[in-house]
């Protein structure tokens, strides 16, 4: 069954979250990609105020196409989600709770989340056209130079996302590869 | 005779519009074997996530063909393979006019503006541009473009491995499963694998990007070839991987190899991995 949910994703609704779960986000989310975490840290790292709050909010990894007359934006699928690793530590730490993007994360990454209590979230990478109908308004909020790397603010209905890893642990990547593997890895270790 | 003088004369403006027309319908239109493709896989697929994953992938496709729209937001990097037969004369610049195509189709496509001027400076060029143009001359008086916008996901999981003669074909086994295996859903599986075998360095990379626009259904004339793709395709299945990584029994839809002759001491090995959003176009002019 799916889980409807509102944004902001409080401590208290992650809790009820776990991996598995299928979520339909509605509400207000950030986007942020490669270009605009190493400049979210930089401003961290010399003190500088943030363009945006992030204190409870949701990034959601994804380089937008350009809109068509009459649509809040084009399309929108998730981008890889480990090149953001060494950046969400950071953005955790000034409150980032939920992250939405595509493939499996680093052990360091699964670490800083645990230690943070932050749930990290996939969509269907590649379904960029399927994913923009979710989406309901649009509008550049910081560095709009940075193009689609640009940070977007969405307004998204019924988004539709996998818990992957949750608070406790779970792992759902690791879970279901397991089950449907039956080959021997000595065969690719 | 002059030199010249049974030359065809091919204008390139005209390959501007080629490449542009090319680029336009690739980024919307996966074509039909390839959601065939797809739905053989969602008959077969074990896992129900798997499941639901591909079904999302055929809506998706099914949505970007109906309404032209890009099915990915990573329109690529676009990378145009020119045959250039001996008998052609161009009036202008053949790189440039295929950088015009490129420019005018993600511009009007609505297309992501996804390159980077300087890799460490990195700046957006804002037009798509440059392509990577591969040119080979060829017998004759015609010129075949193939053009594939190629996505970051994937082309960031391939890579060039220098294997040693004695690894031979268990080696090349096993560092295909590897790299699969831990590419997990980045690469955005259901995957099309290009291998690339011999050759040095860039050939292999060369002719392992050059396997992944062969047809889906089109038998390797190579009979080693053809019995190693097939053993692969099946042991990659066999990883676990799934759709988009999420596990399940469809991780790949093909596996397409292509060899060259290779120097006593190597064993090259080229893995390019193309994700589901397998995007290339032809047409000869």
């Amino acid at each position: 069954m799916e889980i409807k949910m509102h944004t902001p994703i409080t401590t208290d609704k992650i809790k009820t979250l776990h991996a598995g779960d299928l979520v339909l986000i509605s509400g207000t989310i950030y986007t942020g990609r490669d270009a605009a975490h190493k400049r979210l840290v930089q401003l961290l790292d010399e003190h500088q105020p943030l363009p945006i709050d992030l204190s409870g909010q949701v990034i959601y990894y994804t380089g937008p196409t350009p809109a068509k007359d009459g649509r809040p934006i084009g399309s929108c699928g998730p981008t890889s989600s480990y090149r953001m690793d060494p950046f969400a530590d950071k953005l955790m730490g000034i409150g980032l709770k939920v992250m939405i993007g595509k493939g499996d994360r680093s052990e360091s990454f699964i670490e800083d989340m645990l230690f943070h209590k932050g749930i990290y979230m996939q969509t269907v990478g590649g379904a960029g056209a399927l994913l923009s109908r979710r989406v309901k308004k649009s509008k550049v909020v910081a560095f709009p130079d940075l193009g689609p790397e640009a940070i977007y603010e969405l307004e998204v209905e019924d988004f539709p996302v996998i818990v992957t890893y949750d608070i406790y642990g779970g792992n759902l990547i690791d879970d279901e590869v397991k089950k449907f593997q039956s080959i021997d890895k000595k065969n690719f270790e | 005779m002059r030199i010249g003088e049974s030359m065809r004369e091919i204008k390139t403006i005209e390959i501007t519009k080629v490449i542009k027309e090319l680029a336009l319908d690739a980024n919307c239109n996966i074509g039909k074997s390839f959601i065939d493709r797809l739905r053989e896989a969602l008959q077969k697929e074990k896992s129900q996530i798997g499941q639901n994953v591909i079904g999302q992938i055929i809506e998706n496709d099914e949505i970007a063909l109906n309404d032209h729209e890009p099915m990915c937001q990573d329109t690529g990097l676009v990378v145009v393979f020119v045959e250039m037969g001996y008998e052609v004369h161009l009036d202008g610049d053949l790189y440039e006019a295929v950088n015009q195509g490129v420019r005018e189709a993600y511009d009007e496509g609505l297309f992501r503006k996804s390159v980077v001027k300087h890799p460490l400076d990195r700046k957006n060029t804002g037009d798509n541009t440059p392509a990577i143009i591969h040119v080979k001359l060829v017998p004759g008086e015609e010129m075949k473009f193939t053009l594939a916008p190629k996505g970051g996901g994937s082309e960031n999981m391939s890579l060039v491995k220098m294997l040693t003669p004695a690894e031979g074909i268990e080696g090349v086994k096993k560092l295909v499963l590897h790299t699969i295996f831990y590419a997990g859903g980045k690469p955005c599986p259901p995957l099309i694998v290009g291998i690339g075998l011999g050759g040095n360095l860039e050939k292999s990379a060369l002719i392992a990007k050059e396997a992944i626009m062969r047809e889906l259904d089109e038998v390797n004339p190579d009979p080693i070839l053809a019995k190693l793709e097939q053993e692969l395709l099946d042991e990659i299945n066999e990883l676990g991987v799934g759709p988009m990584g999420f596990g399940g029994s469809t991780t790949a839809l093909a596996v397409k190899i292509a060899s060259y002759p290779c120097h006593i001491a190597s064993l090259p090995v080229a893995i390019n991995l193309q994700c589901h959003a397998s995007r290339h176009k032809s047409r000869v002019l």
